[in-house]
């Protein structure tokens, strides 16, 4: 039974947190690619951005004699997220819409969102310095082990107090969208230009207001999730930078410009990773007596400083099958 | 005075102009037939009334209002709709969603107009909530044509409304089109079914090579030998 828990915590718990961190982060990068048509490769930049006027604002409100019930982190997020979302509205002000506007194509973009990742990261280290920082410094993370003596088992399902959280607030966020996609003027109005563009001007839709939209939802999402990764590990310069390749992936294995796809990309990508890695050996060891000697100790599909090529293999095998993405993605 | 009126338009794509001095007018009661042969401009031509291209000179009034060069969504308010040729629906979102996309613009309750759309092409109605991508030729075509009606527009421009379509469709689009146009909406469309579309039309337009080459009435233009011998096929 010990060994049962230890894959719902190993596996489980961490792909549950892990796929809600990538979904969010692919859902923005899937909504600019339908609207813009260019992969945004700051998106994970945002991320950190994110985190970091998170981290700000949490140090702010600290000094301030602020206490809340829930984490500081939890409080501030709302008008962390409307300040990320101002600076990616920014970015795309400053950066991307005089390009636009001199019809540059999507690969000049491209290009410029990887100057965009090289200034962000600039400039937090420029004012934040390289030091790896916790939102836990002052008081430590409030630890959930939930009993599972009930089924005769001596270890506890664990999770932190940030992952329920996270994953809370994931759900929250993809109805949010889904009500928000589905509903609402704007929302359908998103959906048609990333269907149509020309249709769209065509039919009146204020294109320019949609691009503002869809920057804002992507900024807090990034704002969000890069929160919520920060809050489980540690907070730094590159916090989001190193995964924005498996965020890629997962927006692409969806089908890029599918906001369902890339929720259903991050969670599937999230927990092949954490699969991946985790020893199943160890849920052969109740059946060891009755094994024969030859099966290792390590059943780990790859080790976990590979875990980065399990993203890849997903999306090898994916645009192998159905180039299109799950979800019939749209092309540039 | 005409709801639409173009002077002397001259436009492009940037190069040499294909537009070369045309001149138009549509009143609301009228449904205008842009004919001629390929590479004419025709397409150019409502285009270029639709902000989709760049009028170089000449000039462009709807209802008296200089427009030209004007974008759509300033001219959508204004009662201007335009239907193009190819890709005219949103194939991913359903039917319905395709109508209310054509009513972006307005704040009001538009449920009537879409009620009116769905009286007018009852097939629709029927797969209202099917993906429009899902739906036939012919079906996407009323799709496309109730969309550009869902904003109550004053003149609706179609890019060869018939174009691939069966002959029982193109001649049921046509009757639609008298329709619309007896409820008050200009219209001023591009045809290949030349004759077919000559028949209804209020008056006729012949472009050649970006110039207008005959102006009449449609019958005039069915009953005039040298277009009948250079356009419409003897």
């Amino acid at each position: 039974m010990n060994e049962l828990i230890f894959f719902v915590n190993k596996v489980l718990v961490s792909g549950m947190v892990l796929g809600s961190i990538y979904a969010l982060g692919a859902v923005g990068i899937t909504l600019i690619f339908g609207i813009l048509r260019f992969a945004h490769f700051a998106h994970g930049d945002l991320m950190t951005l994110g985190a970091f006027v998170t981290f700000i604002l949490t140090v702010m409100a600290a000094a301030l004699g602020i206490v809340a019930p829930i984490p500081m982190a939890i409080l501030v997020l709302p008008l962390a997220m409307v300040i990320a979302a101002g600076l990616a509205l920014g970015i795309d002000k400053g950066f991307y819409e005089p390009l636009r506007k001199r019809g540059a194509k999507p690969v000049i973009l491209l290009i410029a969102s990887i100057g965009v990742t090289l200034m962000i990261q600039g400039l937090i280290r420029l004012f934040s310095g390289v030091s790896t920082r916790s939102f836990y410094a002052d008081t430590p993370k409030q630890i959930f082990r939930i009993d599972m003596s009930f089924l005769g088992a001596s270890r506890p399902i664990v999770v932190t107090e940030p992952q329920i959280w996270m994953i809370g607030l994931t759900i929250i966020a993809v109805l949010a969208l889904h009500f928000f996609l589905t509903r609402s003027r704007l929302g359908k109005g998103m959906r048609a230009m990333a269907d149509n563009a020309d249709l769209a001007q065509v039919s009146g839709i204020n294109t320019k207001l949609v691009v503002r939209v869809t920057w804002i939802i992507a900024g807090s999402l990034a704002c969000l999730a890069g929160t919520m990764l920060a809050l489980d590990v540690t907070l730094k310069p590159d916090l989001a930078f190193n995964i924005i390749l498996p965020i890629f992936a997962a927006a692409i294995v969806g089908g890029l410009g599918q906001s369902y796809g890339a929720i259903a990309g991050g969670f599937l990508v999230g927990f092949a990773e954490t699969m991946a890695v985790f020893n199943w050996a160890v849920l052969l060891r109740p059946f060891r007596a009755g094994l024969p000697d030859w099966i290792p100790n390590d059943l780990s599909i790859v080790p976990t400083e590979y875990k980065l090529t399990v993203a890849f293999t997903i999306l090898i095998i994916v645009l192998l099958v159905k180039p299109t993405g799950l979800f019939k993605g749209v092309s540039s | 005075m005409a709801l639409v009126a173009l002077e002397n338009v001259e436009a492009g794509y940037g190069g040499a102009p294909i537009l070369k001095g045309i001149n138009m007018e549509i009143d609301a009661s009228d449904i205008g037939v842009i004919v001629g042969p390929n590479g004419a401009g025709k397409s150019t031509a409502l285009k270029s009334i639709f902000g989709l291209l760049k009028v170089s000179s000449g000039t462009i009034k709807f209802d008296d209002e200089d427009v030209t060069n004007s974008l759509p969504d300033r001219l959508v308010p204004k009662g201007l709709s335009f239907v193009p040729q190819e890709h005219n629906v949103f194939t991913t979102m359903s039917v319905n969603e395709n109508l209310e996309m054509g009513a972006f613009i307005r704040r009001d309750d538009f449920s009537d107009t879409m009620d009116s759309v769905y009286e007018m092409f009852p097939p629709l109605k029927e797969k209202r909530n099917q993906p429009a991508g899902e739906l036939s030729g012919g079906q996407r075509q009323m799709v496309a044509m109730g969309r550009a009606l869902m904003s109550k527009p004053r003149l609706l421009l179609l890019d060869e409304p018939s174009a691939g379509l069966s002959p029982r469709y193109m001649l049921e689009i046509f009757e639609q089109i008298v329709k619309i146009n007896a409820s008050g909406v200009g219209i001023l469309m591009v045809e290949q079914n030349a004759r077919q579309a000559l028949e209804f039309a209020s008056k006729g337009f012949v472009l050649a090579n970006g110039q207008n080459r005959f102006t009449g009435t449609g019958k005039e233009l069915l009953n005039d030998p040298e277009v009948a011998k250079s356009f419409l096929g003897g």
